[in-house]
């Protein structure tokens, strides 16, 4: 099969990738955006497969051909196939099978694949050049930077997996001097480098090559440990966006423009996400990408007295929300957790049915994932023109009557609005607090994600609602 | 601590300082109520309703020995008399105009909140009763001047005959002449209203009525929301359009008082004399002096054209229930504002203007008047706001240094091309390329599709999975299976298995998800 087939197909395959990623960016086109990314991986794959099953030449000209690949035995062809089918099935199976609020993980682990995979290509390539003899310091240069970042990617994102499926405690870890490591760590892995490319060769190449995969596991562990679950919105684009260089990386390596292509598409829309994301919540980007966001720890003002917090039962909520006018939904992770969406999208239409105008308040950075509330009121199937953004909805909770918090607590926390002296300072927030009533679903008065009090339970116009989020809100549509 | 209601002793007043509904709500802020037998009945709340809401019916002089004590009107000497040293009075006072009042209630030792001292700001609203009880009285005054009238509100072409609409003029456009502006809209009139504030036009215009400005060139700004007394000028200026306007009208509404004065006289008996016969003129301030030339309190006067001129001063009265409610919610409020602990223990804080302003009198003292309070919407404002605004400002970097710096970097990535062989600049420039696109491609994404954008481009970076496969064909066939083509066979065989995952998984994860979007309709 010629070698330009096969280049040709990268070509169409790079364009339809960014044909997705423009498609996802509108509600009406992004489900052809998602058949188009799957045309697109269709065509590349079915092509470079084809390649390796007959191999590739080159047309020199006058009948002449260069053979650049070789064509694979055909117990490498079942390989391929039986690894195919079991990574398609493994991966539908799961792809299928994943609650809604279960997303962030699924993600934070499928990252983690790409990152290990990237790490695999670069050893691969390694044992080639070793089988071969022939090392070529360049491409040593740009294998050893492919599995430096796939091996960042994978141990962070299997850190935000367990992070984000409480399978380990969510608080930042903080090492003594955690930037000087990090630091560290990068100066050590430019050394290693420039020392690889010079001696490649032989055991000390093998054991250059141990060292920075050690390195770099340990580093994306340290990397992401260090950040608190509050920032996991973050993490998981940062992440996103690491994979996609990875995946470049090991382009350079195999001098593959396809993987170039859309690595670089991946890395930097995933950077420019979690950009939007640090933007929402007011952080620095460099600061939330080094770790340790709120690495100062004291939280102040915390034997501060606020007053007392007032209780409703939800029969009173009920007889509420029938006699207001207009309702906005605040939620957040705990409507998640709780696995509320269903009966909060049950309550939307109850109220909707008897005339109450109600609307959702989305923060930007609401639950674990960016978009993560969206994800899940669409799955319980409220209509998306009434899921407003934080932008679009702040000017109009001042004439709002009820405002419900489900499980939500630092994105509406008016300390950081009012108060310059508390670490969420500066964040913009959902100002419920302005509305005429507020009722907070919440487990207990524990602090949220960011450790930090909310002055906003202990407003004259807020009520708590203790309990369950899923059972409350079905209280409430029971007492109807 | 006991919240003692006692019944009204005015013969002319309905209103009662408590309903069942506010009696629930004092409970919860830890109180007990006792209310004198028979208090709510010409407001339509009989005892039993109390009692079921919670409450103690009592005695008069039961009611009257409570530690705090809540009523409509300011207390007569008897009621003075009646209550207990030391106790706590929520009325109504008209502190500015009942000097030897204050000295009486003082003289008793009574910790006294008048319900009509509250500062005009937005955080004191809830509690103020002179507005609550004037959008009644706005209502009510058009209700009162339809009863009169003997003709509809609103036009209408019917088969007995063409029926032009009535003309009602408001003035004054506090809270009462707004309420009467909406509800003569909503029976169908057409509304005009003036008052001495030019910036209340807005409001009138919201409203849905045609704001009539007084030609002087000359307008107050309040700083305390209410207004004062108008200069000579302009009373000259606003009686020529007075002039002008009055013949044209079917209904007169005034509004217009000042606090602490007589009520400015708008409208003298030659203009009421230019109205069209059976029209009728409400003037709400006629117990303060009256608006109107000829205005009697508490009576309907017909003149000699034959215009009703109506001075009734207890409108809010007229809708006992409405008023009452309203009224027992301001001191629900006001109890909220003054029991910090929601423990039924009452906590003065003479730090809040609120509380300083409605306290007229304490431990033996007068403490009226109040130190002056400004309404925040007021121009004096302006200045701190702007001061505010402009801290946070970041300074812009120096344009030349940013040059300086493109330019380094520039000279560096040139100095870095040179040395770099022309196969990996052609690989740099696909991913230059290709990073400005992904930036731009997203840069309009939707907040809402974060999370399928996500997993679509998870899906896409599973091409991964074409690295792994062209590893595979490293396997050196001459050398059979020795130790690095084990190696690269399986680990090439275990990336295509995990990226394959991440590619199938990715995009029907993605598809999923999309499903679920849905529009209404």
């Amino acid at each position: 099969m010629s070698v330009s087939l096969v280049n040709g197909s990268y070509i169409i395959a790079g364009l339809l990738f960014i044909l997705a990623l423009a498609g996802l960016s509108k509600h009406e086109t992004s489900r052809r955006g998602n058949i188009l990314g799957a045309i697109g991986m269709g065509v590349a794959l079915v092509f470079v497969i084809l390649g390796v099953i007959f191999g590739t030449q080159e047309n020199l000209g006058g009948g002449v051909a260069l053979v650049t690949q070789q064509a694979a035995p055909a117990w490498a062809i079942a390989v391929i196939i039986a690894a195919l089918a079991i990574g398609a099935i493994l991966g539908v199976l799961k792809a299928r099978s994943v609650e809604m609020t279960g997303m962030p993980e699924l993600i934070a682990l499928f990252h983690s694949f790409v990152g290990l995979a990237a790490v695999l290509v670069g050893w691969v390539t390694y044992f080639e050049m070793a089988a071969a003899g022939s090392f070529d310091g360049l491409h040593c240069g740009e294998l050893f930077v492919g599995v430096f970042i796939g091996a960042v990617t994978f141990t962070g994102s299997i850190i935000a997996y367990l992070k984000l499926s409480a399978k380990i405690s969510s608080k930042p870890l903080m090492l003594p001097a955690h930037n000087v490591l990090n630091l560290g760590a990068i100066v050590v892995f430019l050394l290693l480098t420039v020392l690889f490319v010079l001696y490649p060769e032989g055991g000390l190449g093998l054991l250059l090559l141990v060292a920075v995969t050690v390195l770099a596991l340990l580093l994306g562990l340290h990397l992401v440990a260090s950040i608190g679950g509050g920032d996991m919105p973050v993490v998981i684009s940062m992440l996103n966006s690491y994979s996609g260089w990875a995946a470049a990386a090991s382009g350079f390596t195999l001098d593959n423009n396809l993987l170039i292509i859309t690595g670089a598409l991946v890395g930097s829309s995933g950077a420019y996400l979690s950009f939007i994301m640090c933007k929402a919540m007011n952080r620095d980007f460099i600061s939330v990408i080094a770790g340790g966001f709120g690495s100062d720890g004291a939280v102040k003002g915390e034997e501060k007295d606020y007053g007392e917090h007032r209780e409703i039962s939800a029969a009173e909520a009920a007889d509420a929300l029938i006699h207001a006018g207009s309702v906005v939904i605040t939620p957040g992770y705990g409507m998640a957790v709780a696995q509320a969406q269903n009966a909060v999208a049950d309550l939307t239409a109850k109220l909707r049915a008897k005339g109450v105008n109600v609307r959702f308040g989305i923060h930007p950075v609401a639950g674990r994932l960016p978009g993560h509330m969206n994800v899940l009121l669409a799955e319980a199937k409220v209509p998306y023109d009434i899921v407003l953004e934080m932008d679009e909805i702040n000017d109009d909770l001042a004439d709002t009557d009820i405002v419900l918090v489900i499980g939500a607590n630092d994105t509406v926390n008016p300390a950081a609005a009012e108060d310059p002296g508390s670490p969420i300072a500066g964040m913009p927030v959902l100002e419920v607090w302005k509305a005429d009533q507020v009722i907070v679903f919440k487990r207990s008065m524990a602090t949220g994600y960011a450790g930090v009090q909310n002055p906003l339970f202990f407003k004259e116009n807020a009520a708590m609602l203790f309990g369950d989020a899923k059972e409350r809100v079905e209280d409430i549509i029971k007492a109807f | 601590m006991i919240i003692g209601i006692p019944k009204e002793s005015l013969a002319t007043e309905t209103r009662v300082a408590a309903t069942p509904k506010s009696v629930a709500q004092l409970l919860k802020l830890g109180y007990g109520v006792q209310i004198e037998s028979g208090a709510g009945e010409k407001a339509a709340f009989p005892d039993e309703a109390y009692t079921a809401a919670g409450a103690e019916i009592v005695t008069r002089e039961l009611a009257w020995s409570a530690p705090i004590v809540a009523k409509i009107n300011a207390p007569t000497d008897d009621e003075i008399a009646l209550a207990q040293e030391g106790a706590t009075l929520i009325s109504l006072i008209a502190a500015p105009r009942s000097p030897e009042l204050l000295e009486k209630l003082a003289a008793r030792k009574l910790t006294v909140l008048a319900m009509d001292s509250v500062p005009r700001i937005s955080r004191a609203q809830s509690l103020d009763v002179i507005s609550s009880m004037a959008n009644i009285g706005g209502y009510r005054a058009v209700i009162e001047a339809a009863h009169e009238f003997g003709s509809f509100f609103t036009g209408q072409v019917t088969a007995a005959g063409k029926v032009p609409p009535a003309h009602v003029f408001v003035s004054g456009t506090g809270v009462a002449g707004l309420a009467a502006i909406g509800t003569a809209r909503s029976l169908g009139a057409i509304v005009k209203a003036t008052d001495i504030r030019a910036e209340t036009a807005e409001q009138v215009e919201s409203m849905g009525a045609e704001f009539v400005a007084v030609e002087s060139g000359e307008s107050q700004q309040s700083s305390d929301g209410y207004a004062k007394e108008a200069t000579e000028d302009y009373a000259a200026a606003a009686a020529r359009m007075y002039a002008r306007q009055v013949p044209e009208q079917d209904i007169i509404i005034t509004t217009a008082q000042i606090p602490g004065r007589p009520a400015p006289r708008l409208i003298s008996a030659e203009m009421v004399a230019t109205m069209k016969p059976g029209s009728v003129i409400v003037d709400m301030a006629a117990s303060s002096g009256g608006n109107v030339e000829g205005s009697v309190a508490d009576e309907v006067v017909t003149t000699a054209n034959g215009v009703k001129i109506i001075g009734y001063s207890d409108l809010p009265g007229r809708l006992p229930t409405q008023a009452s409610q309203l009224f027992a919610t301001n001191i629900v409020n006001l109890m909220k504002l003054i029991t910090t602990g929601k423990d039924g223990q009452l906590t003065l804080d003479l730090e809040d203007v609120v509380q300083r302003g409605m306290l007229v009198a304490q431990a033996g003292e007068v403490t009226f008047p109040p130190p002056a309070v400004s309404v925040s919407a007021a121009p004096a404002a302006a200045p701190a706001a702007a001061e505010v605004a402009a801290k946070p400002e970041k300074k812009p970097t120096d344009p030349r240094l940013l040059y300086a710096g493109a330019a380094v970097i520039a000279l560096l990535a040139l100095a870095l091309f040179w040395v770099s062989p022309s196969s990996l600049l052609g690989h740099f420039m696909v991913l230059m390329l290709s990073v400005v696109i992904g930036f731009y491609v997203i840069g309009n994404v939707s907040h809402s599709l974060h999370t399928p954008l996500m997993s679509v481009t998870n899906a896409i970076s599973g091409i991964i999975v074409v690295g792994c496969l062209v590893g595979l064909t490293f396997f050196d066939k001459s050398a059979g299976f020795n130790l690095s083509n084990i190696l690269i066979l399986v680990l090439s065989a275990a990336g295509i298995l995990l990226a394959s995952i991440n590619v199938f998984g990715g995009f029907t994860v993605t598809g999923r998800m999309l499903k679920m979007f849905r529009k209404e309709g």
